[in-house]
């Protein structure tokens, strides 16, 4: 039997108030205004489609089960690079074994369920798949898919059991049905009519497909306990439903009001969000629609009910600080063009053969422990840290990312350039040991003191726009577990 | 231990460039400035000079690399010279050389010029430059300020002081420093200021506001020395030798082992103590009696004086607002006005340190001078950051 093992989320901490953008876009386009209601997530300005698959996947597999992984598939229709395997970034940050498969999965609204699809295909005995999905779309300013669009992520780590939810059935009907469309070098989307959408699209396919799916399956449309599937048209997960024989009560929150649409990780994120309070022996049914319509039904298990803890779509729903600085916004979403002085022109290239040479250290934050004197330090070296003790060739990798730090020194430096000033950071020492002077991210200047537990999250360090290159490293934010 | 250099090499002449921001002039120019000084200070052909080093902290802003720009802006007879960079310290690292050269025998007579143009960079501050590639691709996105600022954040909370009553004591560092400057016509800073207006600056980086933060400026210094038996050939009477001349650099210990809480400079604690003992000094608050100390922001000063021995450890508060520091103090600190108000032009500060313990020495420091000239005065020029940094601790004294 295949199942879903482990899930998880991630979802970044502002969010837009859909009120506010509105009320600075009213008078361009007062049409807007039914679109007022509620929040949606908005990445940082070092958060991308990897850093926050990268955030899901820790969110999903401990350090422990990560071993198990054989195959990583992270799928987006917003990842950074055309060339350059997007889910081998995430690879490393997760310390996965070099032997491992990885696969992008990208180009429609459901490659996140198809990405799941594959997942559960490819597993088998002792071979766990981890499908990540993660989201970070672009908006023409002004339009209804700024307001409405979501940023996060979502993994499901599968195998074959036992798990919390096992697979009865997938399915899917491909038709090119281009309710909208993004050119490979275009930033935006390009959207047809809503109502043609509604009416010749989700009204006609999806109901079809989930028909076909479920006698597939021999499982009767009202015996579904949990329907998830995206509502970037308003209500139209409901009548979807309605029109599918699912009844009413069985459609899950779309999350439109808190997080908005996270373009393909939605249905994940859906379905993480659904399993939280899922009991065992419910029947759950995911829907994705996109050029077509993938369908995966799922019946929970007993073992839901004694999952480990993790932070979950809801805890990072409730990790929340309200953005109504509408032109910080659009100064993260790379829509505004602010002047920030001459500093801001440091070039910022990184070489890749540095980064090669050191990607243990960069971008899975590996640090090294003396095996003489235990002694504990970031980066490793040839010759140990430790005082009075200079041990050669006696580092063994120490990884560091899932350590708990505390700020030991700390500053709000209002002079140095970063998108997000001030620019605060300080030194972090880890418990057990270890230390490193690092940025810090997601943090309110104000609030930062000596002693404060922090995280480490794994985020963009430097954009090279010049070249199109993203440099990943890991920054520390204040411990949003430390209650756990 | 080595048996040291105290008292082998006297200073022949000392000169240095007004400081500030001198759109008149690019490095040459300053250099020629504080040479034209020091060469009539030590009475000497520019013949006579067997070796040079310059100190530069920034080359690629301001002179390009090695000595040549050195010998080319004073012309030297085709002598050798060298380039020494070490951060903020790379003024007192060109002195090092030059009496090294003295004390070694190579050179009779040595020169040690520090400089840096710093106003071609189009905006405030320090400039922002490379560390290295896998540095930057780790280190956090910093500033200066940024950086020292985090000491106060670990002091306040080792000693237990109020992030506000710190902020008095650092306002009441830059006050001093702003008195001290307004008497100093070759200061870049010579307005006084209050300590409301310290404390009400905007902020730099928390805690530390703009009259936290030293001046950014351009100049230049440069230091003659021989041996004081050639000194007192060429007809000098009173002789200023150098006591001490030590640096520490930091390991790695401090940003990356265990045990370093942040509040404090290592490597100024192991080279003063070096340098005292170089020295024969065994108890510095009674016999240093005037410092010039690294000032590149007021936390940096108020912390030194404890690592200097100058204040008892978390002490420094109470001493700097008991005016222990100030002009007229027990062991007066800046009276030239500093990094602070002298203002920091990378290469030349080392130099401009000793040049101002060297004209109090002689009583020639003019509106400024200490009533009773000092016995020892101890200059302390730090390069890099609080975790990673390199410390020259030197004290000149009457022969």
């Amino acid at each position: 039997m295949t199942s879903i093992i482990a899930f998880g989320a991630y979802v970044p901490r502002r969010r837009l108030q859909r009120e506010a953008a509105v009320a600075s876009l009213s008078w361009f386009n007062a049409a807007l205004a039914a679109h007022a209601r509620g929040e949606r997530a908005i990445a940082g300005w070092d958060e991308d489609a990897i850093t926050m698959a990268v955030e899901a996947a820790r969110d999903c597999v401990g350090e422990g089960a990560r071993q198990t992984v054989r195959k990583l598939i992270l799928a987006s229709t917003s990842l950074p690079y055309a060339d350059r395997q997007n889910a081998g970034i995430v690879k490393e940050a997760l310390n996965l074994p070099d032997a491992v498969g990885a696969l992008d999965v990208t180009g429609s609204q459901r490659a996140g369920t198809s990405a799941l699809i594959a997942a559960l295909e490819s597993a088998g005995s002792g071979n766990a798949v981890l499908c990540v999905a993660a989201e970070r779309r672009r908006a023409k300013v002004a339009s209804e898919a700024e307001l409405n669009y979501g940023d996060g992520g979502a993994a499901i780590l599968v195998g074959t059991g036992p798990g919390l939810a096992d697979l009865i059935g997938h399915h899917s009907h491909t038709i090119d049905f281009a309710d909208h469309f993004r050119a490979t070098d275009q930033p935006f989307d390009y959207e047809w009519e809503g109502r043609w959408i509604r009416d010749e699209g989700y009204a006609k396919i999806v109901p079809a497909a989930i028909g076909a799916a479920l006698e597939s399956f021999g499982v009767g449309a009202d015996a579904i306990d949990r329907f998830v599937m995206a509502a970037p048209i308003r209500g139209i997960d409901k009548s979807v439903a309605k029109a599918a024989g699912i009844k009413a009560e069985a459609v899950q929150d779309n999350l439109q009001d808190r997080l908005g649409t996270a373009g393909c990780a939605q249905p994940l994120i859906l379905l993480a969000h659904a399993l939280e309070t899922a009991a065992p022996g419910e029947l759950l049914l995911v829907a994705a629609f996109g050029q077509g319509c993938d369908t995966l039904l799922f019946r929970v298990t007993d073992a839901i009910g004694t999952r480990a803890a993790n932070m979950g779509v809801s805890g990072w729903l409730d990790r929340r600080k309200a953005e109504d600085n509408y032109i910080r916004h659009l100064y993260f979403a790379g829509a505004l063009t602010l002047d920030g002085g001459m500093r801001a022109e440091a070039d910022q290239r990184t070489p890749p053969s540095m980064l090669y040479r050191h990607r243990r250290s960069l971008l899975a934050l590996i640090g090294g422990r003396c095996t003489k004197t235990g002694t504990i330090q970031f980066p490793p070296s040839q010759i140990s840290v430790a005082q009075n003790e200079r041990a050669i060739g006696t580092q063994e990798e120490y990884p560091l990312a899932e350590r708990r730090a505390r700020i030991a020194t700390f500053t709000a430096d209002s002079l140095v350039y970063t998108p997000d000033p001030p620019g605060c950071y300080g030194l972090v020492e880890f418990e057990g040991g270890g230390r490193m002077t690092v940025d810090f991210t997601d943090v309110d200047a104000e609030t930062l003191e000596v002693g404060q537990p922090m995280r480490m999250m794994f985020r963009i360090k430097r954009n090279d726009v010049d070249r199109g290159f993203k440099h990943y490293f890991w920054k520390a934010v204040p411990d949003y577990r430390a209650e756990a | 231990m080595a048996s040291g250099i105290k008292d082998r090499v006297a200073i022949l002449g000392m000169g240095c460039s007004r400081f500030g921001e001198r759109w008149d002039m690019d490095a040459n120019g300053l250099m020629v400035e504080a040479f034209m000084e020091a060469i009539e200070d030590a009475g000497i052909d520019v013949t006579q000079i067997d070796a040079a080093w310059l100190g530069v902290g920034l080359d690629t802003t301001s002179i390009g690399p090695s000595g040549v720009p050195l010998s080319v802006a004073l012309r030297l007879p085709n002598i050798p010279c060298t380039k020494v960079e070490n951060y903020c310290a790379s003024g007192t690292e060109s002195f090092r050389g030059a009496v090294y050269a003295v004390a070694s025998g190579a050179a009779d007579i040595a020169l040690a010029m520090g400089v840096e143009k710093l106003k071609d960079t189009g905006y405030g501050g320090l400039p922002a430059r490379p560390r290295g590639a896998f540095p930057d691709a780790t280190l956090a996105n910093s500033t200066a300020p940024g950086q020292f600022a985090q000491i106060a954040s670990a002091y306040s909370a080792k000693h237990g002081i109020p992030r506000d009553d710190l902020k008095r004591a650092i306002a009441h560092v830059s006050v001093k420093s702003h008195a001290n400057g307004a008497k100093n016509p070759k200061a870049h800073l010579r307005k006084p200021i209050t300590e409301e207006q310290a404390i009400g600056a905007p902020m730099i980086a928390e805690p530390l506001g703009l009259f936290d933060c030293c001046g950014v400026s351009d100049g230049a210094a440069c230091a003659i020395v021989t041996t004081p038996e050639i000194a007192r050939r060429l007809g000098k009477t009173d002789l200023v030798t150098v006591k001490a001349l030590q640096v520490a650099a930091s390991n790695g210990w401090e940003a990356e082992g265990s045990g370093w809480d942040g509040s404090y400079f290592h490597t100024t604690r192991i080279a003063s103590a070096r340098a005292y003992k170089e020295a024969g000094i065994t108890n510095p608050q009674k016999e240093i009696s005037l410092t010039e100390v690294h000032d590149c922001f007021s936390i940096t000063e108020l912390v030194t004086m404890e690592d200097l021995g100058l204040s008892e450890e978390g002490r420094a508060v109470h001493d700097v607002m008991d005016g222990k520091f100030d002009a007229d103090g027990a062991i007066p600190c800046q009276i030239d006005g500093g990094l602070k108000c002298f203002g920091h032009p990378i290469g030349a500060s080392g130099i401009r340190m000793i040049y101002e313990n060297y004209l109090q020495l002689l009583g020639r420091a003019g509106e400024r001078q200490r009533e009773t000239p000092p016995v020892n005065a101890l200059s302390h020029n730090l390069g890099g950051f609080p975790n990673l940094n390199i410390c020259a601790v030197a004290i000149v004294g009457m022969h």
